[in-house]
């Protein structure tokens, strides 16, 4: 199937990158990415891959759209206040690019629906809100073996890095549990600054498009570490724990939970 | 001179601020006591009660995770630069 005149026109500027072409335009149509989160991080994530072209975009979050998001969360607006996330988000990408088919769901990723929903997709982003949800996407993208782009933010500070189930390291194997409730963590809110989120989400973006192309090499194995603070990336070599408990060889999840002991507390910082 | 520790944003809280600091020590268990001795409360956010590295926080001596190294026993020595580095997830962090 060709390029239509107006998709010339609109993915011209990828069109001319010798590593895209139409071939590569035409495989971005092809392919669905689930983002778990319409929040900070998905913000930019979502806004990016419709505009490249993408052919379906799955986008779950169970959330309403507060004013304390907008600062950040560049998908909503002021009069989406009260609003679904999912249903502001699909406005706003379905008017920058109206090719794209949304599939917009306003509910939670759990254990219960994570691998049927991890499974329909070709690269899953994760960019939720809380500890438990980030250890149950990369557990069901594991098991399902799709490849997973994984960010966080915080403050100033954030950190991303690529899953590719079997081949490199998940988030286990760099962080073996989750932070437990309680403890000597506080699960309080700390702030973001929004442009700490959109460098982060940009990132993650970015990953996501390579992974579907094809293109260069994916972050995997390395935890790219941005101290915005001090306006410095740090890039982290990490590996693959043989011991990990969902990757590794012997491993001891064998299908998703949720973890009750995980600190649930610890939302919407993205 | 002396091993430079560099300090995730969240826990520079302790540390006046600062995002890189100097320790000594021979192992990074020293390393962390003595960082404990100069910025009171810190090491609770990095280790547990039995003093063992929380799970979910990630210690490189130049780059290079502990883990697979000798763990906390680790050698570190002048001139070495070791990281602390929690799981950032989408804000769940210690601090």
């Amino acid at each position: 199937m060709g390029l239509s005149k107006d998709q010339v026109a609109r993915y011209s500027r990828q069109l001319l990158l010798p590593q895209i072409g139409p071939r590569g335009q035409q495989r971005l149509a092809e392919s669905s990415v689930l983002i778990v989160g319409a929040g900070g991080l998905g913000s930019p994530v979502a806004l990016y891959l419709a505009a490249a072209g993408v052919g379906t975009l799955g986008l779950i979050d169970d959330q309403v759209v507060e004013l304390s998001n907008l600062h950040r969360q560049l998908l909503h607006t002021a009069a989406d206040v009260g609003r679904p996330k999912v249903d502001s988000a699909s406005a706003q990408l379905a008017a920058r690019n109206p090719e794209v088919r949304l599939l917009a769901r306003l509910q939670r990723l759990t254990a219960a629906n994570a691998r049927e929903l991890v499974r329909e997709h070709d690269v899953i982003v994760d960019g939720s809100d809380n500890v438990p949800t980030r250890y149950v996407v990369n557990d069901a993208c594991v098991m399902e073996h799709r490849p997973l782009v994984h960010g966080g933010v915080i403050e100033y500070e954030g950190q991303l890095f690529v899953v590719r189930p079997g081949q490199s390291a998940c988030l286990r194997c760099i962080f073996p549990e989750p932070p437990e409730a309680g403890g000597a963590l506080r699960c309080e809110e700390a702030g973001v600054l929004g442009s700490a989120a959109g460098v982060i989400g940009s990132l993650m973006a970015h990953e996501t498009l390579k992974l579907l192309l094809g293109l260069g090499e994916p972050l995997t194995d390395r935890l790219l570490v941005f101290e915005g603070a001090a306006g410095r990336f740090r890039d982290v070599p990490v590996q693959r724990d043989p011991a990990c408990a969902v990757c590794g060889e012997t491993p001891s999840i064998r299908d998703v939970a949720d973890d009750a002991n995980a600190c649930v507390s610890q939302r919407v910082h993205v | 001179m002396a091993v430079v520790v560099r300090i995730p944003t969240p826990l520079q809280r302790l540390t006046s601020g600062q995002s890189e600091v100097q320790c000594e020590g021979q192992t990074v268990t020293e390393l962390l006591a003595d960082l404990e001795r100069r910025y009171p409360g810190i090491k609770e956010r990095i280790c547990d009660q039995d003093g063992k590295l929380r799970r979910f926080v990630n210690v490189f001596v130049n780059e290079e995770d502990i883990r697979f190294l000798q763990g906390d026993q680790t050698a570190v020595k002048a001139g070495d630069e070791v990281s602390i580095i929690p799981a950032i997830a989408g804000g769940a962090l210690a601090r």
